[in-house]
């Protein structure tokens, strides 16, 4: 029998549920649930428009309401299960712009003669006549949007999570949609279908490390309240067993959402065989969402165990870049490398998360908000470079770029740049954010390994641009497409966020440190 | 800082990037047009460089004049923030001198190439003004930040418009550059993490930032980091192995901004950060940079010998001569570095006449080989003699400019450290045996085959190199107006680092 620490009266009475302030979280789901209605009920020729309209008004309105919540509405909601704070605000703000974002480039039809970039019916068999039959129609579908919205509101409530099961639900929220999400690109749809299942297994490894963990925690604390754990640490520090078992489990799973080494094996798979708009979209906000959480859990429920964790994430976090920036220089195809830097970029938010300290949190949440739009702008180009089976990921084939098309090369160039943290990026910004927080919170020697991934990172940045602009087109020069104005404003809003947050960043590192701290 | 901002310095680093970004977006039709827009743009510039110059008081008790000063971003204490002392301002003149010069000189440059004549002059624009806006920061993090952003333009410069090694040596270039600026990063939050802890709130003001008292361990470390980076910058041996094929690769006019100009941020750095910022780690490693600056000197010189290929032979004695410079800077005499900031710019000019006539060598023949060259001087006189004039400042000779800088550099060496000054001085013996030898290979003798019909130097690469010539004769004669600008801010560094000029020998009066 599991001991309840509260008396069974007080249980039953009915918590108060602060509406304004899980809005947001509401209305996404919500306009998600009215997706699947649409799908059931609006005839197929109008679906598209109607789920992109569902889709932006609820993303938009989310984020007004994410933008507008009084100070008065922030506190610990749904009985202490959510914590809408700072933080919380700052993330989930982060998480529906680059949504908004990303859901212009995958709603893009002008890429791919045959439609968008999904499968006409993902359940069709890859080659069977019925797909040939479905393609020839030129069927598409609308699937996608309540998917995307649903994944939307899970990441919505996982940075918000104050309660181990609550982390759970979001988490299972947000990636189960994902695993169907990654599974339906219409394009080498063995691969897609092979990367779905991959990231299905794999994130299954991770949820149930992240369940055990939270029982483990459970058993030590007596609940599953961040804030009541946060207490335990404090007040019973002779259970080292279940404690550290917790806490290693939970953090494991954690880890493994943000692709940090050696729980990062599934990234490059996915982000290889996924739909490209999908891939950006997965890149950009899981990586906000899963560092939203791990953020709160280490820095609420584990923050009186710091001096257990730091050591060890210290290390993992010059693991992780060294070892992603080292992978990348290997691989040759676009998204592999976009894949392996973002391992990298993992590695570099995690001197942020292990700082542990305000300036940490912080520029955590300023590198997520610059890596988010840089990212799902990267991606957004690699859709837009095609040769006749698809997208031309080869690296080979980005040959000669820079003269065949000036614009698009350069903006990529400027992608690039930022992730390499050139400075007058954002991504310049972003480290130099968290390097400093490390440093203040002794990680030198952390920050030397960062120094050394980030001049190797340079190299494979370059390789490209090399590629772009030194070299001349090959004879399979791949086409660009000319973009719908829906993927253009999405890289125009991913350029002009590179800039400003390169250039002039005090608004949005203001709000980043007026955002901080978390409640418990 | 002055409460007054003075805009024309600001002008001066916006003006040549703004001009880039015009001549970038002019019609692509025609190929002249970008030139003569960059050329005005880089006259204009130099007009400006000298309204700020004459603005400048060498006498008076500030150090940095001419400030110009906005918030840029608060939450970390980074302002935009310019100014000028000595140093900077005769650097900023060269690097505004040597642009127009290089363009002039670098007209055809980017004709046979895959790129655009119009990419090529918005690059050396672009790049002047983020030089000249390093030379003129006075926060540190704008100059780290500018420091990085070079790297684009000349990066650029060298892979779309050099030779056949081009992407090597660019990326090459490049990621050496990155590396040592990567280190110089680390080194530099560790700065602002102490002035965080000692000033309450972290800065990158130059001003407050010499005022901190560090601990010499710290000091250590952070000396390490950003002496890496100008060590690579400059460059030092060991860490000069990119500039050779940088140099070798890049078209001649590239060549010159690479190492005439970019490469002085590196010795410029030295003395304005690393000594008065970290004065006890200074001294800690003098010894065994004074040692690095010495093999530099030594090896940089043999190998010029060595070379086959004319504008690696240039680059070669360039490793050379920044071994004096950096002999000059880490002597920590008054002398010494007063003339290592004139060797900077007596440097920049005969290095700019040196490539640029190679380069136009080069050109005519089809080959920057030294044993494709032979008899040069009796089909193109003027060439040879103006190549005599350059090699001849080159190697110091009296009566040109370079004399008086490695003179100072010598003098000012020798009073500290007679052994170091003495083996440094090998080097000017090896630099009569590289350049007279280069000289004698191409210059003198039958004229080769392939040399015979070359014609002599044209109106625009007479235009460009007579200036130049005219400068290092200048400045051979009369040093003291440079010297007058350099040696009050020599004197407030060397006040900054806490150390005093050695006592002449004779004074102690036996």
């Amino acid at each position: 029998m599991v001991h309840l620490a509260v008396p069974l009266a007080e249980t039953l009475t009915f918590p108060s549920f602060q509406y304004r302030a899980m809005a947001p979280i509401l209305v996404v789901l919500g306009a998600a649930v009215l997706g699947v209605l649409v799908e059931a009920l609006v005839p197929q020729g109008a679906r598209r428009a109607v789920q992109l309209a569902v889709t932006l008004g609820g993303l938009g309105a989310a984020l007004a309401l994410v933008v507008a919540t009084p100070a008065s509405e922030q506190g610990m909601v749904a009985a202490g299960a959510l914590a809408v704070d700072g933080p919380t605000l700052f993330l989930q703000m982060t998480i529906l712009v680059v949504a908004i974002v990303a859901m212009l480039v995958v709603a893009e039809r002008r890429v791919d003669p045959s439609g968008d970039a999904f499968a006409p019916r993902a359940a069709a068999l890859v080659g069977s006549t019925e797909e040939q039959e479905q393609t020839r129609l030129g069927w598409t579908q609308t699937e996608v949007w309540p998917l995307f919205l649903f994944a939307v509101s899970g990441m919505l409530l996982f940075v918000a999570a104050s309660d181990l099961l609550m982390l759970f639900i979001a988490l299972e929220v947000m990636s189960l949609p994902l695993y169907l999400l990654a599974g339906m690109a219409r394009r080498r749809r063995l691969l897609s279908q092979e990367a779905a299942m991959k990231y299905f297994l794999l994130g299954s490894f991770a949820s149930a490390f992240l369940l055990y963990g939270s029982a483990m925690l459970f058993g030590f604390a007596g609940s599953l309240d961040f804030a009541v754990i946060a207490d335990a640490f404090r007040d019973k520090p002779g259970q080292l067993g279940l404690q550290l078992l917790g806490l290693g489990l939970v953090s494991v799973g954690l880890l493994f959402k943000i692709a940090a080494v050696p729980f990062h094996m599934w990234a490059p798979d996915v982000y290889q065989g996924s739909p490209t708009p999908i891939a950006g979209f997965m890149a950009a906000t899981v990586k906000v969402a899963a560092f939203g959480a791990l953020l709160r859990v280490m820095y609420v429920a584990l923050g009186g165990a710091a001096w257990e964790w730091q050591p060890a994430f210290w290390v993992i976090a010059s693991i992780t870049m060294l070892v992603g920036v080292v992978l990348a220089v290997t691989s040759s195809d676009i998204k592999r490398m976009l894949a392996y830097s973002s391992i990298a970029h993992a590695g570099f938010l995690l001197l942020g998360v292990v700082a542990f300290s305000t300036a940490g949190l912080s520029a955590t949440m300023f590198y997520l908000l610059a890596y988010g739009l840089t990212t799902v702008g990267a991606f957004a180009i690699v859709m837009l470079v095609r040769g006749p089976s698809g997208e031309a990921g080869h690296l080979s084939s980005w040959a000669g770029l820079g003269r065949t098309s000036p614009l698009l090369a350069g903006v990529f160039a400027l992608f690039l740049l930022a992730l390499a943290g050139i400075p007058l990026t954002s991504g310049f910004t972003a480290k130099f954010g968290v390097f400093a927080a490390a440093i203040e919170s002794g990680g030198v020697w952390a920050v030397l390994a960062a120094v050394l991934a980030s001049a190797i990172s340079a190299f494979f940045y370059l390789k490209v641009i090399v590629l772009m602009f030194f070299a001349k087109p090959g004879p399979d020069a791949p086409a660009v497409v000319v973009p719908s104005l829906l993927t253009s404003t999405a890289i125009g809003v991913a350029v002009v966020a590179t800039v400003v947050l390169g250039v002039f960043p005090q608004v949005f590192l203001d709000l980043a440190d007026a955002s901080t701290p978390f409640l418990r | 800082m002055s409460t007054e901002q003075y805009l024309p310095l600001v002008a001066l680093v916006a003006l040549p990037i703004l001009g880039g970004l015009l001549v970038s977006l002019l019609p692509k039709g025609n190929p002249t047009l970008p030139k003569q827009v960059a050329l005005v743009i880089s006259l204009l510039t130099l007009a400006l460089g000298v309204v700020v110059g004459l603005a400048f008081d060498p006498s008076a008790a500030d150090r940095f004049q001419l400030g110009a000063s906005w918030d840029w971003i608060p939450a970390w204490g980074v302002s935009f923030a310019l100014g000028v002392d000595g140093i900077s301002l005769v650097l900023i003149l060269m690097t505004a001198i040597l642009v127009p010069v290089c363009i002039l000189g670098g007209w055809a440059d980017a004709d046979a190439t895959a790129g655009s004549p119009r990419g090529y002059f918005a690059w050396i624009l672009v790049l002047e003004g983020l030089v000249l806006g390093v030379f003129a920061a006075t926060d540190v993090f704008l100059f780290y930040v500018l420091f990085e952003a070079m790297l684009i333009p000349m990066y650029f410069l060298i892979g779309r418009y050099g030779g056949a090694q081009r992407q090597y040596a660019a990326v090459k270039f490049f990621l050496y550059s990155l590396a040592g600026g990567l280190l110089m990063l680390a080194a530099l939050i560790g700065l602002w993490v102490v002035s965080g802890d000692q000033l309450g709130a972290g800065t990158f003001d130059y001003a407050a930032l010499v005022g901190l008292d560090i601990p010499v361990e710290t000091q250590k470390w952070l000396f390490l980091g950003f002496f890496i980076a100008f060590a690579i910058k400059a460059p030092l041996w060991p860490l000069h192995t990119w500039l050779p094929d940088a140099a070798s690769e890049a078209p001649p006019s590239s060549s010159v901004l690479l190492v005439g100009v970019l490469d002085k941020v590196g010795t410029f750095g030295m003395l304005r950060l690393c000594l008065p910022l970290f004065p006890d780690a200074s001294k800690y490693f003098t010894p065994v940079i004074i040692v690095l600056s010495i093999v530099g000197i030594v090896y940089g010189a043999l190998l010029a010998i060595g070379q086959t290929d004319l504008k690696r032979l240039i680059a070669y004695t360039s490793i050379s001569h920044f071994g004096f410079i950096a002999l000059g800077i880490f002597a920590m005499t008054s002398q010494g570095q007063s003339g290592a900031t004139l060797y900077m710019v007596n440097h920049g000019f005969s290095i700019a006449a040196l490539f640029l006539i190679v380069g136009f060598m080069a050109t005519r023949r089809g080959s920057r080989m030294v044993a494709d060259f032979g008899g040069v001087q009796k089909v193109a006189p003027v060439l040879a003699g103006a190549f005599l004039v350059a090699g001849l400042s080159s190697l110091a000779l009296p009566g040109l400019s370079s004399f008086v800088s490695e003179f100072l550099v010598l003098a000012g060496t020798f009073t500290r450290y007679p052994v170091a000054a003495v083996v440094a001085t090998l080097g000017i013996v090896l630099a009569a045996l590289y350049i007279l030898l280069m000289y004698q290979r191409t210059m003198t003798g039958p004229v080769r085959p392939g040399v015979e019909g070359m014609p002599d130097l044209r109106g625009r690469e007479v235009l460009a190199i007579a200036p130049v010539l005219a400068i290092i004769l200048a400045l051979g004669f009369f040093p003291q107006v440079a010297l007058d600008i350099i040696n009050p801010s020599v004197d407030q560094t060397m006040t900054a680092v806490g150390s005093t000029d050695p006592a002449p020998v004779v004074a102690e009066g036996k």
